[in-house]
C-alpha cells in the first residue's frame, strides 16, 4: 500500500509539469496582456514596457515558465494585474468553491445513490421508469437553463431564496446553486448505481447472504451496496475536479465569487499569473482525488489489494 | 443582519427548498431601515489609485471618495471650482492655482497645495506604473520624470512649484487654454501623506477627501462606503452610505433588483432592454453619456490612404442605416451620430448637430455609386474587426455589415472579424496589424471638445489608433490650444472637426446612453455624463 502511494505520487510529477506547461503556453499564445490594461486607449510605451518588465513578460516564454515554476515551489504564485497576490485570490475563491462542491457532492451521494438503489431494486416498476425519465430530462437540459429557471422561480417569483449569493457564501445559500451544479452528475450517479445494483442483485454472494437469513437491510447496505459502489465512487472522484473547474456557469448565474469567477476574469484580462495559478491548483485537486478514489477501492472491495 | 440570525433564516429556507416544502419569506433588504443602499459594481481592473484608474468601475469609487480642484456639473458638464479658489493665467501656459482653505482628508490631514503637487508627481513618475501618467504630459519636466525609454532622471515635475501652503504654480510645455477644465479628471485628485507613508495599507482601504469614506473593502466582492460627517463641501451625501457589490454578471444584478435584493443597477443588460420599461416604469433611466462609437481605419495600410479610399469611407458611412440599428438592436439606448463629439457637450461646448451632413445619412444608392467610382472596396472585401468577449459588439457589427452588403448588393462586401479577447484586440491595434476597419469607442475623460478630437486624430496622439495624420487638423488644434479665449478655442476645434469630416477620418456611428434602474426605496437617482450614478444626491426612504 505504502509503495503504491509513493509510486502514484511520483507519477504525478510529470503530469503536473506537463499540464502547467501546456496552460502556460496556451495563455501566452493569446498575446500581450498589457495592451488591454489601458482600456480603449493606447498604453503609453514607457509604462507598458515598465509593466512588462515587472511581470517578467519581456523574457522568453521558457524562461518565464522556469521562473514561474521556481516561484511556485516556494509558494509564490505571482501577482494579478490589480495588484493582489494570486495566493490571496485563491484564499478567497477556493473555500467558496470547495463549499459549493461539497454541497454538490453531498447531493450526488445522498439523492443520487438513494434513487439509484430504489430503482435498481425495483427494475421495470413505475418508480424505475419515472426516475429514468426524470434523469433523462435532467441530463438533456443544460445547466444554465436549470440555473436561470430556478433563480427566476425561487428567487424572483416566489421569493424563497435570494437570487444571488452574498460574499460570505454560507452553506445555506449554496444549496440551490449546489443542486444546479450537481444536477447532471446526479442523474449519472443514479443511473450508474441503478445498473450496478440490478446486476449484483443476482450474484452468488447476495443470494448466499439472503439464504443465511440476514435482514434485508443488512444485505443491501453491507453486501449489495458496498460492491456496487465501485463504479459510482470512480465517477464521483473524477467529478470533484470537474465540478470545481466547471462551476463557471453556475457561479456566474448565482454571483458566487469562486474559482470559476476568478478564472473567467483571468482569461478575459489575459492574466497569465491568475489563470496558470488556479489551473495548477485544479490539476493538483484532480490528481489527489484520483489517488483517493483508487485507494477507496480497497476499502470497498477487500479482494483488491495494492502491491 | 450578519451572523446567526441570517444563518438561521437560511438554514430554514434551505430546509424548505430541500424538502420542497412551502413557505419561508424572502429575507428582506440588507441594511434594514437605515439610509444605506446597495448598488451593483464590477471588480476594478487596476489597483485603486487616482492616476492608475482608467475604467468606470474604479472611477466610480474614486468619484465618491475624492474631490479635486474642479468638478463637472452632473447636468451640464461644466467644470466648476471645487477645491480651487481660483486658477489664474495670462498666457495659457503658466497657471497659478489657489486651493481653498479648510478642507481636510477624512483622516484629519489638511488638503494643501503640497497634497496636489505630491500626487501629481507620483502620478507622472514612470516607476509608479500609473496608467494615466500621460495626463501630466503637458506639464514642464514630464520628459524627465516619464521618459519614452530608459529610467526616470527626476522625481518631481519641474513645472510644479509650491509657493505657499495653499498656492502652487503650474508651467506647461505648450499653450493649453482649456487646461483648467481638465483638472476635474480623477487623475488630478490630491493625495494624503498616508498614501506615501504606507502605500499597501492605503490601497487596501483608500482615504480621500470626498463625501464618503471607505468603511470596509473586501477585494473582488464588496466595498462599503459611509457618509463622512466631517465633509466640508456643499455636496454632502444625502444618504447614509452605499454598499457596492461586485456582480459576476449584470444579468444577475438585474435579477437581484427585481427580487428586491439590490437597490441600484447602473448597467441594464442588453437582453433586458425590451422589458425594462414594464419591469421598472419610471424607475428606469436612459440618459446621454459622453461616449461615441466609431469605425476607425488603418491609415498605415496603403490601400486606405489614397484619394479613392476617401470616397470608399464616405460611401461606407452612407451605407450604414444608423437609425434602424439603434432602434432594433439597442432599443433606442443609442442615438445616431451626426458629428464626432457628443451631445453632452452642449452647443456651447462644441457639439454640432448635423455637422457630418449628407455623409452620415443613410443613402444606399449614393453609397454604391461612390464606392463604384472609387474602383470598389480595397481588397474587394472589408473585414470589420471587434473584440468578441465583452460589450455585445457582435450584434451591431453584423448589422452594420448587413446594411453595407444590402447597399452594395454584395453579400460578401463586409464581414465581421471577431477577435477573442479585448487584450488581443488592443494588442493587434497597437501593432498596426488590423486587416481593415475596426470598431473604436471613445469615452470622454472630461467634457471638452478637445478630448473628443485631439487624442484621437492629432498626428501620433495617444489614441490615434489608425495613425491618421493631417497638417490642417494639427494646425487648427494647436491654434485652439494657444488661444486664451475659450469660446474662440471651441470654434477652432469645430473647424478642426470639419477637417475630420472632409477626410472621413473615422465613421461616426452613434452616441451612447447610460442606463440604470433602481428600487422603490430610492429617489433623486440620476446619471452624470460619464454614465455614473450621482451617488451623493440619492435619497433613501
Amino acid at each position: 500500500m505504502g509503495r503504491y502511494v509513493v509510486r502514484r505520487l511520483l507519477q504525478m510529477i510529470p503530469v503536473f509539469v506537463g499540464a502547467t506547461l501546456l496552460i502556460f503556453l496556451m495563455v501566452n499564445v493569446m498575446g500581450d496582456p498589457i495592451a488591454g490594461l489601458c482600456g480603449d486607449q493606447q498604453c503609453d510605451p514607457a509604462t507598458a514596457a515598465q509593466l512588462r518588465r515587472e511581470f517578467g513578460l519581456d523574457k522568453p516564454v521558457w524562461q518565464q515558465y522556469l521562473t514561474y515554476m521556481g516561484n511556485v515551489f516556494t509558494g509564490d504564485f505571482g501577482t494579478a494585474f490589480n495588484g493582489q497576490p494570486v495566493t490571496e485570490l485563491m484564499a478567497g475563491a477556493f473555500p467558496v468553491t470547495i463549499r459549493l462542491t461539497v454541497v454538490a457532492i453531498l447531493f450526488e451521494i445522498v439523492i443520487g445513490i438513494m434513487l439509484g438503489v430504489i430503482t435498481g431494486l425495483r427494475r421495470g416498476r413505475p418508480v424505475d421508469t419515472g426516475v429514468l425519465l426524470f434523469t433523462l430530462v435532467v441530463i438533456s437540459v443544460p445547466t444554465f437553463v436549470t440555473g436561470l429557471l430556478l433563480q427566476l422561480l425561487l428567487g424572483v417569483e416566489w421569493g424563497w431564496i435570494k437570487p444571488s449569493v452574498s460574499p460570505d457564501a454560507a452553506f445555506g445559500e449554496l444549496i440551490v446553486p449546489g443542486l444546479v451544479l450537481a444536477s447532471v452528475s446526479l442523474a449519472y450517479v443514479t443511473r450508474l448505481t441503478r445498473t450496478s445494483i440490478a446486476e449484483n442483485k443476482r450474484s452468488d454472494y447476495v443470494r448466499t447472504a439472503i439464504a443465511k437469513g440476514l435482514p434485508r437491510r443488512r444485505v443491501i447496505t453491507r453486501h449489495l451496496l458496498r460492491n456496487s459502489l465501485i463504479p459510482v465512487v470512480t465517477f464521483i472522484g473524477t467529478d470533484i475536479g470537474a465540478l470545481m473547474g466547471g462551476a463557471i456557469v453556475t457561479e456566474r448565474i448565482f454571483n458566487i465569487h469562486g474559482v470559476g469567477f476568478q478564472l473567467y476574469q483571468g482569461i478575459l484580462r489575459q492574466n497569465t499569473q491568475t489563470v496558470v495559478g488556479f489551473v495548477t491548483v485544479l490539476v493538483l485537486v484532480f490528481l489527489v482525488a484520483n489517488l483517493l478514489v483508487d485507494l477507496l477501492y480497497a476499502v470497498l472491495d477487500p479482494r483488491i489489494r495494492y502491491a | 443582519m450578519r451572523g446567526a440570525t441570517r444563518h438561521a433564516t437560511w438554514a430554514a429556507c434551505a430546509a424548505a427548498v430541500a424538502l420542497a416544502a412551502i413557505g419561508c419569506g424572502g429575507g428582506g433588504n440588507s441594511g434594514g431601515a437605515s439610509g444605506v443602499f446597495s448598488s451593483s459594481w464590477g471588480d476594478p481592473q487596476n489597483p485603486l489609485e487616482p492616476a492608475n484608474t482608467n475604467e468606470v468601475q474604479g472611477g466610480k469609487v474614486l468619484d465618491m471618495i475624492f474631490r479635486g480642484l474642479k468638478r463637472y456639473d452632473a447636468k451640464t458638464g461644466a467644470a466648476e471650482n471645487m477645491l480651487a479658489e481660483k486658477i489664474e493665467t495670462s498666457d495659457s501656459r503658466n497657471f497659478t492655482i489657489t486651493v481653498k482653505d479648510g478642507w481636510t482628508f477624512s483622516n484629519g490631514e489638511p488638503v494643501t497645495a503640497q497634497s496636489f503637487v505630491d500626487a501629481w508627481n507620483y502620478g507622472a513618475g514612470l516607476r509608479n506604473n500609473q496608467k494615466n501618467a500621460k495626463f501630466f504630459g503637458y506639464i514642464e519636466g514630464y520628459d524627465k520624470v516619464h521618459p519614452d525609454s530608459g529610467s526616470q532622471s527626476a522625481d518631481t515635475l519641474s513645472g510644479l512649484k509650491v509657493t505657499g501652503p495653499h498656492t502652487f504654480t503650474v508651467e506647461l510645455n505648450q499653450k493649453f487654454s482649456t487646461f483648467p477644465d481638465t483638472l476635474g479628471y480623477v487623475a488630478f485628485a490630491p493625495l494624503p501623506k498616508a498614501f506615501f507613508d504606507d502605500h499597501a495599507a492605503w490601497v487596501s482601504k483608500p482615504v480621500g477627501n470626498g463625501p464618503y469614506t471607505v468603511e470596509s473593502y473586501t477585494k473582488g466582492s464588496q466595498m462599503s462606503l459611509r457618509r463622512w460627517d466631517g465633509y466640508p463641501g456643499d455636496d454632502k451625501a444625502r444618504n447614509d452610505g452605499v454598499d457596492l457589490k461586485v456582480y459576476t454578471d449584470n444579468n444577475t444584478a438585474y435579477t437581484d433588483l427585481m427580487a428586491g435584493n439590490l437597490d441600484l443597477v447602473d448597467d441594464v443588460p442588453a437582453a433586458q432592454l425590451k422589458n425594462v420599461r414594464s419591469d421598472l416604469g419610471d424607475r428606469y433611466i436612459n440618459s446621454p453619456a459622453g461616449i461615441i462609437q466609431t469605425v476607425a481605419f488603418p491609415f498605415y495600410d496603403k490601400n486606405w490612404d489614397t484619394s479613392d479610399a476617401l470616397k470608399v469611407r464616405q460611401g461606407l458611412s452612407m451605407a450604414i442605416d444608423r437609425g434602424q440599428i439603434t432602434n432594433t438592436i439597442f432599443q433606442k439606448t443609442r442615438t445616431p451620430a451626426t458629428d464626432w463629439t457628443s451631445p453632452v457637450l452642449g452647443a456651447e461646448g462644441g457639439f454640432q448637430d448635423g455637422l457630418c451632413g449628407e455623409a452620415c445619412s443613410y443613402n444606399p444608392s449614393k453609397a454604391r455609386k461612390l464606392i463604384e467610382e472609387a474602383g470598389g472596396l480595397p481588397g474587394r472585401q472589408i473585414k470589420l474587426s471587434y473584440n468578441a468577449d465583452m460589450g455585445s459588439h457582435k450584434e451591431w457589427v453584423d448589422a452594420v455589415c448587413n446594411s453595407i452588403n444590402n447597399a452594395l448588393g454584395n453579400d460578401t462586401a463586409c464581414v465581421g472579424n471577431p477577435i477573442g479577447t479585448f487584450a488581443d484586440f488592443r494588442n493587434q491595434i497597437g501593432r498596426h496589424k488590423m486587416p481593415g476597419p475596426f470598431r473604436a469607442g471613445w469615452q470622454m475623460d472630461y467634457p471638452l471638445i478637445q478630448n473628443f478630437l485631439q487624442p484621437l486624430y492629432y498626428t501620433n496622439a495617444s489614441s490615434n489608433d489608425g495613425k491618421w495624420s493631417n497638417k490642417d487638423f494639427d494646425q487648427l488644434v494647436d491654434q485652439a490650444n494657444a488661444t486664451t479665449d475659450q469660446a474662440k478655442a471651441v470654434r477652432l476645434f469645430q473647424q478642426a472637426e470639419e477637417v475630420v469630416r472632409d477626410n472621413m477620418a473615422a465613421i461616426p456611428l452613434w452616441y451612447q446612453n447610460g442606463s440604470a434602474g433602481y428600487s422603490e426605496r430610492l429617489s433623486d437617482v440620476a446619471l452624470d455624463q460619464f454614465s455614473v450614478p450621482v451617488y451623493n444626491e440619492i435619497k433613501v426612504s
